[in-house]
């Protein structure tokens, strides 16, 4: 006879609970964690997330358009559009003050570029981090 | 202004940063934050010289 594995369904979290911190963590990055009190990594995220973002725009990265095209161009500029916008007001005040940079050759740019992507994908993290902490996964 | 950083500075940068984050989203004490951000960076000097030597010997 096949054991049957009971599966503990865990009690879903009222969306009230965690969408402040999540949702002011993407407007301003770490800022979910001042909400919830968590001042120290608040702080550390929202340096690292504004030093790699600051890095970027130094190198004159460029920003991704949304583009279509074959699979993988659609993949890369939907997907790139997306990480951008991550980084929240950080985003929105560099294309607002005219920060955007043409997309250029050069391994400089390229860095820049990667770095301005990875910037929204670090806010992510944090973002996820404050949901599970408002949330009650973790303290 | 403009920081024309080499590939190695961009990537330490990027290791840096990188690790802050992995350390304090993903552990629970400030003592395994600091040593799981400390590991990470470890990893990412050593990925970064072992893909270099890579590079380096591959290319001839």
């Amino acid at each position: 006879m096949a054991d049957t594995a009971v599966v503990e369904k865990q009690p879903s979290v009222p969306i009230g609970t965690w969408l402040p911190a999540v949702a002011l963590g993407w407007v301003v990055p770490g800022a979910g964690h001042f909400l919830l009190k968590k001042y120290y990594r608040g702080a550390m995220l929202l340096g690292s997330v504004a030093l790699v973002f600051i890095f970027g725009l130094l190198m004159r990265g460029a920003f991704f358009e949304p583009q279509g095209g074959d699979l993988l161009t659609t993949v890369i500029y939907y997907g790139g559009f997306l990480c951008n916008l991550m980084s929240g007001l950080f985003y929105f005040l560099a294309v607002w003050l005219g920060y955007a940079q043409p997309d250029m050759a050069g391994h400089v740019h390229d860095y820049g570029t990667k770095f301005l992507v990875a910037a929204g994908l670090l806010n992510v993290l944090a973002m996820v981090d404050a949901y599970e902490i408002a949330s009650g996964k973790k303290d | 202004m403009k920081a024309n950083l080499s590939h190695f500075e961009a990537s330490i940068l990027f290791a840096l940063f990188t690790s802050v984050v992995l350390g304090i989203i993903t552990k629970r004490t400030d003592r395994e934050r600091w040593r799981y951000g400390l590991y990470c960076f470890g990893c990412f000097v050593g990925a970064l010289f072992g893909l270099s030597w890579l590079m380096y010997l591959g290319h001839g």
